[in-house]
C-alpha cells in the first residue's frame, strides 16, 4: 500500500518502454479523441468499452525540473500534499470516495510532469472530475498536516534511495552526467533541501504551475469523446484561465566535452556492476526520426536476451551476469541512453567496460543485420498493439508523451515511424550519441571493511 | 458447441462444456458482462476461458502444483531454478534460438516458482497463436537443461542472491519465514541461498520437473480472441502429452512459529525494515470473508486502513505499511511491512502493536466495517485490469475452489458478514501474538533474539527503550 505511490524516476524508463509501445495505427486500435476547453485544458479520450471502466487522470505540465533551484524534491512534496483535502473537501475525503467505491488511485512524479489518477466505474467519473477540479485550484493545508507529510517523503526517500546503494549511485550519475541541467537533480530532491521544504513554498508553487492551461486531462475507458466533454466542461470547464504560463525554457547542456566517471563504494555492494549514461536526444529535441532510431538501438544493443549485449557478454564471452541498454525518449530536454553490465565473478569492472565498449564498438563500425533490424521492430510494434489491453498503460502513454511536448498524432504513428527505420538510421545514431565525451560511466563497488569504532 | 452441466467430459471431439455465463462487472451494471466458459479438451484438459475478441491477442495463465514446497530439505532453490531454466532453451531449440524464435513472433512466455504452484504466462498475438502453445509445450514437455544455459541461470541467481544478503527487505523476510517455519519448507527460501545453488544439479532440476508438470495438477485459464473450441484443441496439444499425475512429495500443514519473539538483524542502513505477522484465517474456513474484512480495516489496500492512518498519516513515520491474509495449501497467515527511520523504529512498532491489539479487543466500528464492504466489492472487479490479469485470478479461484460463479456469488458473501462476526473474527485473528523481524539499526528495539549481523560494519548499540508489551 504505497500511496501515493510516486513513480518517480522510475516513471521516466517506464514511459520510455511504453514509447517503445503504444499506437493506434494499428488494426483494432481505439479511435482517440483530442480537443481543448476554452479555458486551455487538453482533452484527450481513449475509448476501451471492454468493461465499465474508466481511468480518469489529469497531467500537470511541471515535474522536478521545473523547481526553482535549492528547492529540489518540491513538486513532489506538493504532490504528496495534493492528498490532504480542499475547502469544499476537506481531509482526505477524495479518497475515502474513491475508497468506499472500491477505486483504485495515485499520483507520480517526474522531472517534466505530475500525474493524478484513479480508476473507478464508469457511472462514478463525473465525480472523480469534480473532486479533481476542485482540488486544482482549492488545496487548503495546515502546518498539522504538511509537517508529518514531509516525515513520509523523508521515509520515501530512505526507502528509494538511502537505503539502497545502486540509487544512490544513480543520482550521482545524473548529477554528474547534467552539468547544468535541472535534470541533474533527483526528482525526490536532496535530503537537505527536501528538509527544508514548507507549506507556504509547496502553495506558491502549486499557485504558479496548477491551472487548466497547464494541464492535460486523459480519460480512458468506457466512455465516448462527446460525454467527457460534457463532463470535463460542467466541472474543469468551470476553472478560469491562469494568465501566465511562463515557456518551459530550462537551463540547457554546454558542449561536453569530457567523459565523466562517478565510483560509489559502499560495504553492502556484493555485487559490483558498471553502467553508463549518455546524453542524447529524447523525442522532443531529436531531430525527425532520430528518437525512433535511438528506440531501436537500445532494443537492438540491449533488451532482452537477443541484445547484443547480452548475446556477447552473458552468453559467449561468459563474463558477466547480465546486461543491457534503455532510453528514455519521453522528455522534454535532452535524455539519457542507459547501458548496464553485472560481472560474474572473477571479471573486473574495467574487463567488463572494455567488453561492452568492444559491443558498442563494433556496432558503431559495422551497423547491425537486417534480421536485428526487422526483429526488433516487429517486436516494438506488437508492443503497441499489447498496450491496448492495458487502459492505464494507454492513458499513461499518451498523457506523458502530451505532457512532454508530443502531439497525439504523434503517439498515434508511432509504429509507422519505427517501421521507417532503417539499418543505416540505427548506425548514424550510434555513431553520433554514444560518444563517451558525452556521458558519465558509474561503477558500483565494495567498500572496504570501515575502521572499528569502539564506544 | 454442446452444453453440459458436468465439469470434466472426455470425447472425441471438442467438447466445450459451457457451465456458467458470469457477469464480471456488477459494480456497474448495464453494462456487458464478460462470460467465463469452463472448457474441457477432448483430452479432459479443463480451462476457464473468457473469449473477447475486442483486441487481437490472447493471454494464458497456468499453474502447477509443486514448488518451492519440493525443494529437497537443506537443498531450497530447486523449483525457482528449473523454473527459470524452462525458456531457456527447449526441444530442438537452444536458449539463444528459442529466445529469438519468441521475440520474431513477439510472443511473450515465462514462468515463476512460488511456495506452493510452478507459474506460467504466456501472451501472444491472435496471428502467431499456434506457434506460442507450440512453445509453450515445448518448454513443458522438452526443456533442454543444456549445461550453458544451467550455469548462466545459476550465476544469475547467485548474483541476485548475493545482493539479497544484504538488502534490509529481504533479510527481514527470509528470517521471517526461517523462524516462522523451522524444518518446514516454508522455512526455506523460494530462491535457494549462496550455500544450496551452487549444490543443484541437472539431475535435481529434471527430477523436479517430471514430478511436477503433470496433468492432475494443472489449473489453466485462458483470455482473449479465441474460441472454446480451439481453445480445446489447443490444451490438448499443448499439456496432452504430460503425464497424468504429479508425484508430489507430501507437505505438512504448519502453523507459524516464535509468536511473540522479535528478532533484530543489525545493519547499517538509516532506514530499518520491519516485518510483523501470526496466524491468518485458512481460505476454506467459514470465517475467511470475515477476516478479509478485518485485515482490509487493518492494513488493506487503501488510503483509510488503520495502519495507514496511524503510522503514515497521522505520524509521518513511514512511506508504506500494510498488511495481509496469505494462504497458501499449508498455512494461513496475517503478515505485514513497513519501514522507518531508525530513531522511530520502536516507536513504529509499539504502535503497530496497539493497533492489532485495539482492534482484536474492539472489532471495527460500524462505519468501517460498511466501507470496507464496498471498498471490497468494487475493487475486485476494478483490479481485473489486463486479459493476463484476468487470467490470473481465473487461475486462482480454481486452486481457491471457488466455483465458476465465485465473482457472481461473491458481493453476497461480503455483505452476508455481520458487525458480530467480523468482531469476533477480528479477535480470533488478531489475537494470538506477533512474530517480529527488524532489519537496520533500530533505536528504541530490544530484540527477545539478537539476530546476526549482515553487514561488516560494527553492530550498533542495544536499543535503550523498554522492550513493548506482547
Amino acid at each position: 500500500m504505497l500511496k501515493p505511490l510516486t513513480i518517480l524516476a522510475a516513471l521516466a524508463v517506464a514511459a520510455s518502454a511504453l514509447a517503445g509501445a503504444v499506437a493506434t495505427a494499428i488494426a483494432g486500435a481505439p479511435q482517440i479523441t483530442h480537443f481543448t476547453l476554452s479555458n486551455g485544458l487538453e482533452v484527450v479520450v481513449i475509448p476501451d468499452h471492454r468493461a465499465p471502466v474508466v481511468t480518469h487522470m489529469l497531467w500537470y505540465k511541471v515535474g522536478s525540473a521545473d523547481e526553482t533551484a535549492g528547492k529540489s524534491g518540491l513538486a513532489h512534496f506538493l504532490e504528496h500534499l495534493m492528498f490532504k483535502g480542499t475547502d469544499k473537501n476537506p481531509s482526505g475525503r477524495f479518497s475515502q470516495v474513491v475508497a468506499t467505491i472500491g477505486g483504485q488511485e495515485n499520483a507520480f512524479t517526474s522531472a517534466d510532469y505530475t500525474g493524478y489518477f484513479q480508476r473507478v466505474p464508469r457511472d462514478k467519473l463525473k465525480q472523480m472530475m469534480e473532486f479533481e477540479a476542485d482540488r486544482m485550484t482549492g488545496l487548503a493545508l495546515t502546518d498539522d498536516v504538511v509537517r508529518p507529510e514531509l516525515n513520509v517523503v523523508l521515509e520515501e526517500q530512505n526507502m528509494r534511495v538511502a537505503n539502497n546503494p545502486a540509487a544512490r549511485l544513480g543520482e550521482q550519475m545524473d548529477a554528474a552526467l547534467y552539468l547544468n541541467h535541472p535534470y541533474g537533480r533527483p526528482v525526490i530532491g536532496w535530503r537537505h533541501e527536501i528538509e527544508q521544504l514548507d507549506r507556504e513554498g509547496a502553495l506558491e508553487f502549486y499557485r504558479r504551475f496548477y491551472a487548466p492551461n497547464n494541464a492535460i486531462l486523459v480519460v480512458a475507458g468506457d466512455v465516448t469523446a462527446d460525454e467527457v466533454r460534457t463532463l470535463a466542461e460542467e466541472t474543469y470547464g468551470k476553472i478560469p484561465r491562469f494568465g501566465e504560463i511562463k515557456p518551459r525554457l530550462r537551463p540547457q547542456e554546454p558542449v561536453q566535452q569530457a567523459a565523466r566517471t562517478v565510483t560509489l563504494a559502499d560495504p553492502r555492494v556484493t555485487q559490483p556492476n558498471v553502467s553508463r549514461y549518455y546524453l542524447v536526444p529524447s523525442s522532443s529535441t531529436a531531430r525527425p526520426g532520430e528518437s525512433e532510431a535511438l528506440d531501436v538501438l537500445a532494443h537492438i544493443l540491449g533488451r532482452g536476451a537477443n541484445s547484443r549485449l547480452y548475446q556477447k557478454l552473458v552468453e559467449d564471452k561468459n563474463i558477466a551476469v547480465n546486461a543491457g541498454a534503455s532510453y528514455d525518449g519521453t522528455a522534454v530536454d535532452n535524455t539519457r541512453f542507459g547501458i548496464y553490465g553485472t560481472p560474474k565473478p572473477g571479471t573486473s569492472l574495467p574487463q567488463l567496460e572494455q567488453a561492452i565498449d568492444a559491443v558498442i564498438a563494433d556496432l558503431v563500425e559495422n551497423g547491425v543485420t537486417a534480421e536485428e533490424l526487422e526483429r526488433s521492430k516487429s517486436r516494438m510494434i506488437a508492443d503497441a498493439i499489447y498496450a491496448n489491453d492495458n487502459q492505464r498503460m494507454m492513458a499513461q502513454w499518451y498523457g506523458a508523451s502530451l505532457a512532454t511536448g508530443a502531439t497525439v498524432d504523434e503517439v498515434r504513428t508511432w509504429p509507422d515511424r519505427v517501421r521507417l527505420v532503417t539499418a543505416e538510421a540505427v548506425q548514424d545514431a550510434a555513431r553520433r550519441w554514444l560518444d563517451k565525451q558525452r556521458s558519465v560511466t558509474g561503477y558500483l563497488i565494495k567498500a572496504g571493511r570501515p575502521e572499528e569504532k569502539r564506544s | 458447441m454442446n452444453v453440459h452441466a458436468s465439469p470434466r467430459r472426455t470425447g472425441t471431439r471438442a467438447v466445450t462444456a459451457l457451465v456458467a455465463g458470469i457477469g464480471l462487472w456488477l459494480a456497474a451494471p448495464a453494462a456487458q458482462a464478460m462470460t467465463i466458459e469452463r472448457v474441457v479438451s477432448p483430452g479432459g484438459i479443463e480451462a476457464w476461458l473468457v473469449h473477447d475478441s475486442a483486441l487481437p491477442l490472447i493471454a494464458l495463465e497456468f499453474a502447477a502444483r509443486g514448488s518451492a514446497d519440493q525443494d529437497p530439505p537443506g537443498k531450497p532453490g530447486v523449483a525457482n531454478m528449473a523454473a527459470s531454466l524452462l525458456d531457456e532453451g527447449a526441444g530442438p531449440f537452444d536458449a539463444a534460438a528459442f529466445h529469438g524464435r519468441l521475440e520474431r513472433k513477439a510472443i511473450e512466455l515465462s514462468f515463476r516458482s512460488g511456495r506452493d504452484y510452478l507459474r506460467g504466462t504466456l501472451r501472444t498475438l491472435k496471428d502467431n497463436r499456434d506457434e506460442a502453445f507450440d512453445y509453450l509445450r515445448l518448454a513443458l514437455t522438452e526443456p533442454r537443461f543444456d549445461d550453458a544455459a544451467v550455469e548462466r541461470t545459476r550465476a544469475q541467481i547467485m548474483s541476485r542472491l548475493q545482493r539479497d544478503t544484504v538488502s534490509p527487505n529481504d533479510i527481514a523476510s527470509r528470517t521471517w519465514w526461517a523462524t516462522g517455519f523451522p524444518g518446514h519448507p516454508y522455512g526455506q527460501p523460494v530462491n535457494g541461498t549462496i550455500d544450496s545453488l551452487p549444490s543443484i544439479t541437472v539431475d535435481d532440476l529434471k527430477s523436479y520437473t517430471r514430478r511436477v508438470l503433470a496433468r492432475d495438477g494443472l489449473k489453466i485459464a485462458v483470455v482473449g480472441d479465441i474460441d472454446a473450441e480451439t481453445t480445446g484443441m489447443l490444451l490438448d496439444r499443448t499439456f496432452g502429452a504430460l503425464p497424468a499425475k504429479a508425484k508430489l512429495t507430501p507437505v505438512a500443514y504448519a502453523v507459524p512459529q516464535g509468536l511473540g519473539r522479535r528478532i533484530v538483524t543489525e545493519l547499517d542502513v538509516p532506514q530499518s525494515v520491519v516485518n510483523f505477522g501470526g496466524p491468518g484465517i485458512p481460505r476454506r474456513d467459514p470465517d475467511f470473508m470475515a477476516a478479509y474484512i478485518v485485515n482490509h480495516i487493518l492494513g488493506g489496500g487503501s488510503f483509510s486502513s488503520r495502519l495507514y492512518r496511524e503510522v503514515r498519516e497521522k505520524r509521518g513515520l513511514a512511506y508504506g505499511i500494510s498488511g495481509s491474509l496469505i494462504w497458501l495449501d499449508y498455512a494461513s497467515l496475517l503478515l505485514g511491512s513497513t519501514a522507518t527511520r531508525a530513531d522511530a523504529t520502536g516507536q513504529t512498532i509499539d504502535l503497530v502493536q496497539q493497533q492489532i491489539r485495539k482492534l482484536g479487543e474492539e472489532g471495527p466500528t460500524e462505519e468501517e466495517f460498511v466501507k470496507a464492504k464496498t471498498y471490497l466489492k468494487g475493487s475486485f472487479a476494478l483490479g481485473l485490469d489486463t486479459s493476463n490479469r484476468i487470467a490470473s485470478q481465473l487461475v486462482q479461484m480454481q486452486l481457491d475452489n471457488l466455483g465458476i460463479d465465485y465473482i457472481e456469488r461473491r458481493p453476497a458473501l461480503i455483505d452476508a458478514v455481520t458487525l458480530d462476526d467480523a468482531k469476533r473474527v477480528a479477535k480470533r485473528l488478531l489475537d494470538s501474538g506477533l512474530l517480529i523481524t527488524v532489519v537496520g539499526r533500530p533505536g528504541g528495539v530490544s530484540p527477545t533474539q539478537g539476530g546476526v549481523a549482515a553487514s561488516p560494519s560494527p553492530a550498533a548499540k542495544p536499543g535503550q527503550a523498554p522492550a513493548s508489551h506482547e
